[in-house]
């Protein structure tokens, strides 16, 4: 019981100005010290702020090399005042930190969410394709069956890219002509399609 | 039925220990024996001194 409080009484005798003063005139360890003396406040209260360890841990190096800089500058003016002064160096680096997050949004991926299971690319991948291009197929074998004078509208609309207009100039019929027989010829796909349950879907 | 909204607790929330890597220390102290304020003219230059 003695022992430790002598030991606390020693602590108490170095203060941080005096460590900051010995820091300033050279004297590395004295860094090591206010560091070790302090280190758990300040981790602490950026962990408290920022929630996650390798945020508070880079939000902490930085506050250190402001904090270094600055002493090694010979601009550190606020004798006794060290502590609370760290304090607002790394305050002012966590608002920094919310205020870039602000601009750039980041999602926090866990075991239960991730986002990129929901967000892609657009592009298709191996599987979506695959499906695309037998639904392709199966709609192809349902036009061929198709009567000739629907089967010819639908594929110079749709496949072709034809107007309507082009359509009737090169089938020789008249362009209302040509809208119904493209509306018959998507009626019919829907009636096979149900009559025989086919399920085309991407 | 009355929607439950709830919070994942964060277990970190009540430990009071946290501390700073030791190799985040380490780099604090490398940082500070490397980094030298040269004055010049009423002009101060950084140098990293490796």
């Amino acid at each position: 019981m003695f022992n430790l409080e002598s030991i606390d009484m020693k602590k108490s005798i170095v203060t941080d100005a005096s460590l900051v003063s010995a820091y300033m005139q050279g004297n590395e360890s004295a860094l090591g010290d206010l560091i070790t003396r302090h280190k758990q406040r300040i981790y602490s209260f950026i962990y408290s702020k920022v929630f996650d360890r390798d945020v508070a841990e880079d939000i902490f190096q930085d506050t250190f090399i402001k904090v270094i800089r600055t002493l090694k500058r010979g601009k550190y003016n606020e004798e006794g005042k060290f502590l609370p002064w760290v304090m607002r160096i790394a305050h002012n680096l966590v608002i920094d930190h919310f205020r870039k997050n602000n601009r750039m949004p980041k999602f926090e991926n866990n075991d239960d969410f991730n986002i990129f299971s929901v967000l892609s690319d657009g592009a298709l991948n191996a599987e979506k394709q695959l499906i695309k291009g037998q639904v392709e197929n199966d709609v192809r074998r349902l036009i061929q069956e198709l009567p000739v004078d629907q089967k010819e509208v639908l594929v110079m609309r749709m496949y072709k890219d034809m107007s309507f207009k082009e359509i009737s100039e090169q089938t020789g019929v008249s362009i209302n002509t040509a809208l119904g027989r493209m509306r018959y010829a998507l009626i019919n796909l829907r009636k096979v399609i149900d009559k025989h349950n086919i399920v085309l879907t991407n | 039925m009355q929607k439950m909204y709830s919070e994942t607790p964060r277990p970190e929330h009540v430990e009071k220990n946290l501390v700073p890597k030791g190799e985040t220390i380490k780099f604090l102290l490398d940082y500070s024996k490397a980094l030298s304020v040269i004055d010049y003219n009423k002009l101060k230059f950084e140098a990293l001194l490796n």
